[in-house]
């Protein structure tokens, strides 16, 4: 079965990331496959490379690039969600001649149209609330 | 293949979370995209429906201007959580579009009979 999933929630606020990270491991171990991961809201933070928790915390974004280099994942972060909470890839940071870029690896910034293009080619796509 | 009907689920208020909106611009891209949708109204989501919404002293967007424009995407499939609307004593005429009313007992399988559910 193909999933996708809808991330909502702030990675070091909301245990659904932890959640939705779990979720997306089994859903792998279990022969299935992950269609896209879009994470609109809060769940923007997710791809903020800059995040620095503590050794004794996971670094979630690092966690969530890893997974999408090992399996090969779309990972999309909403680009009108991202860019107002200061996540941005290199070309936007360009377009808004920001000084710098924080977008982690893996992920790319794109529009609300991933999101129901995920769902029109998904069996199942999986909201993790806030 | 027959193209999917999905749910969109409004759980909060129209203030105070920006969930509320950002449901309704998920709701509107999938107007554009054509694909059939129906949005379905629960606990305090009810309150987004509101007519004469004035946002102005909060400096927020007025949520009930975007509900307002829906019949324009053809999006008219609107369900609301009956109970929820009593408990709040709030009848069809506060609201900015028509809705239809759904019994409690009712919405588990109105929410199966969708292909996909996103819920905010």
């Amino acid at each position: 079965m193909q999933f996708s999933l809808l991330i909502l929630g702030s990675p070091y606020s909301s245990q659904s990331v932890g959640t939705a990270h779990r979720f997306a491991e089994a859903t792998l171990e279990s022969g299935h496959s992950l269609y896209r991961i879009f994470f609109y809201h809060d769940g923007v933070y997710c791809g903020n490379q800059l995040s620095c928790p503590p050794q004794d915390e996971p670094n979630i974004p690092a966690q969530w690039s890893a997974l999408a280099a090992q399996h090969d994942i779309d990972l999309v972060v909403c680009i009108a969600s991202a860019l107002k909470r200061g996540v941005i890839d290199s070309d936007e940071a360009e377009r808004y001649e920001q000084s710098a870029a924080n977008l982690a690896a893996n992920f790319s910034i794109s529009g609300l149209g991933q999101l129901i293009d995920a769902n029109i080619h998904s069996d199942r796509v999986i909201t993790f609330g806030p | 293949m027959a193209p999917k009907r999905t749910l969109i689920v409004c759980r909060k208020p129209p203030y105070g979370n920006a969930l509320a909106r950002e449901a309704l611009d998920v709701a509107l891209t999938a107007a554009v995209f054509e694909q059939p949708l129906a949005m379905l109204f629960i606990g305090d989501g009810v309150w987004q429906l509101l007519d004469q919404q004035d946002s102005a002293g909060i400096k927020q967007k007025n949520h009930s201007k975007v509900i307002s424009a829906f019949p324009l995407y053809e999006l008219t499939e609107l369900y609301i959580d009956a109970d929820a609307m009593q408990q709040r004593q709030l009848s069809h005429d506060h609201f900015v579009v028509a809705v239809k009313p759904l019994a409690a007992d009712e919405l588990g399988d109105f929410i199966a009979r969708f292909d996909t559910v996103l819920s905010f």
